[in-house]
């Protein structure tokens, strides 16, 4: 579904990606993982066209993504989750959402429905502004929000980042049935032991390179990992 | 005696009611441009300038029917504020503020002489009287209901855009999160275009009411460009909100100290009043 073919990018000359190549099949979860400034959020933003990469090229059902403008793709089907929610706050909840459906206006009620199924904690606070939300709750209307534009391909970045460690296991806990609905999901994680309990397979991304891949028990297995990053 | 005296008391009242319904609309459009794009247009009031002119030209030189006139100067501010926006904030949109609000001061200087070019210096006016209307011992302008009653249907004209449809939640949206707005699809250089559309639109609906009760002049922006934003400010610059309700304050000031003194004192003790609501809240009295 989704393929990035030797991705090259940065920031104003400071370069944050070398030469990564990553594939995400139809109905497969995916982590990325890896420590703080690895990359892992620089390789979301080039697949969502918020920022151009400097050499490569990211392909999506055999589309080429090279010519497509940052706000054209959500309708293509990539709805990116960004990092720290990026909620709008003086929004209520639920006008979030709306923001979500901005590009399939049709099928707003019937996804509010769906999205309010699968997290019955936002439909209680459906009216309340988005900044008031708790963390965990905040986190949930971030993919829900993603959720309301019908994606095919879901991008997650860090979603448990900043919240308290039970929060932490509930976020887990949803991400694993948005997976199990079928949703195909690329996620960014660096809590690494959580993640790879959800996922079927991992990418490890260190200082902007792969340095390895496996299908998730072939990570948590492996001794490199276990050491630097297990604590095992 | 003193029946007669609260009637007239009453009166200013209600004027000072009315008025307050011109100025709040007067403060709209200037108020929405800024929260949204966070750009001050100095040259707002010269875009109202505008407005009454075609309205005039259309109306008098054309013999346009005068609601089609109106409706026409609307549209043409509205071009108006969507040419400002692509030709002269986008290039200066990520420059410092000093530089923002030096393009739009010239823009000011620049739409005053073209206008004293274009249309000369003297005062022309539509040539319509609206009659007063009586209650009891009081007189209310009928030009100044109709100001009131258009913008309070404006006024909430807009507030149902911005709570009710998608480019309304967009619009509302792009002033807090910028950079995420093409994660939901939307495409920020657009919305900001319409925006200042809607500003302008708002501007040239100010327009149609003010050149009813006003002779129209190529400096008449001067006249009430300076109120409309210390009312914005007053309000908290980009809360429509506080400027709604900054708007009526400053109107009860001008309409009940014009009534106790002189109506030049109503200004000068609205003038007072606003500076002294800047130290007591710097951000506007419902700023955050």
């Amino acid at each position: 579904m989704l393929a990035a073919r030797s991705i090259s990018a940065g920031y104003a000359g400071f370069p944050a990606l070398f030469d990564v190549n990553l594939e995400v099949r139809a109905g497969e979860s995916v982590a990325v993982i890896g420590p703080n400034g690895a990359g892992k959020t620089t390789l979301l933003r080039v697949i969502s066209k918020l920022i151009a990469p400097s050499r490569g090229e990211i392909l999506f059902r055999e589309k080429n993504l090279a010519a497509v403008p940052a706000h054209a793709v959500v309708a293509l089907g990539i709805a990116h989750v960004p990092e720290n929610r990026r909620l709008f706050p003086r929004l209520t909840a639920e006008e979030n959402l709306r923001m979500g459906a901005y590009t399939s206006r049709k099928n707003f009620g019937r996804r509010l429905e769906q999205v309010y199924a699968l997290f019955p904690r936002l439909k209680e606070r459906r009216h309340q502004a988005a900044g008031t939300l708790s963390g965990g709750e905040q986190q949930m209307c971030a993919i829900a929000r993603a959720l309301m534009s019908g994606p095919k391909l879901l991008l997650l970045d860090e979603p448990s980042a900043g919240l308290a460690p039970v929060v932490v296991q509930a976020i887990f806990e949803l991400v694993r049935r948005v997976c199990a609905e079928g949703y195909t999901v690329l996620i960014v994680e660096q809590n690494i032991r959580q993640v790879l309990k959800v996922v079927s397979r991992a990418y490890l991304l260190e200082a902007g390179r792969i340095v390895q891949s496996g299908t998730a028990a072939e990570l948590l297995a492996a001794p490199q990992i276990q050491k630097a990053y297990l604590g095992l | 005696m003193s029946d007669i005296f609260d009637i007239f008391l009453l009166e200013a009242v209600l004027n000072g009611l009315l008025l307050g319904g011109l100025l709040a609309l007067l403060s709209l459009g200037l108020n929405l441009v800024f929260g949204v794009i966070d750009v001050v247009w100095i040259c707002y009031a010269e875009l109202i300038m505008c407005g009454m002119y075609a309205v005039y030209y259309l109306y008098v030189q054309f013999h346009w029917p005068l609601l089609l006139a109106m409706a026409a100067a609307i549209g043409v501010v509205a071009v108006l504020g969507w040419l400002l926006h692509q030709f002269v904030i986008r290039p200066v949109l990520n420059a410092e503020p000093i530089n923002q609000l030096l393009v739009t001061g010239g823009v000011l200087f620049f739409l005053q002489a073209a206008a004293t070019l274009a249309f000369g210096i003297e005062f022309k006016n539509l040539g319509v009287t609206l009659p007063s209307v009586r209650v009891g011992e009081m007189s209310f302008s009928a030009a100044r209901l109709v100001a009131f009653a258009a913008a309070l249907g404006g006024v909430i004209a807009l507030w149902l855009f911005l709570r009710k449809t998608y480019l309304g939640t967009a619009i509302r949206a792009i002033s807090q999160d910028r950079a995420i707005m093409p994660l939901m699809g939307v495409d920020p250089a657009r919305i900001f275009a319409i925006t200042s559309a809607l500003g302008g639109a708002l501007a040239g609906l100010a327009a149609c009411l003010l050149v009813l009760q006003y002779d129209i002049h190529p400096a008449i922006g001067l006249s009430f460009g300076p109120i409309t934003f210390l009312i914005c400010v007053l309000g908290g610059l980009g809360n429509m909100v506080g400027g709604f309700v900054a708007a009526f304050i400053f109107a009860q000031f001008i309409a009940v100290g014009g009534f106790f003194f002189a109506v030049e004192w109503g200004y000068v003790i609205a003038f007072v009043f606003f500076i002294a609501a800047m130290f007591w809240r710097p951000r506007g009295i419902l700023g955050k």
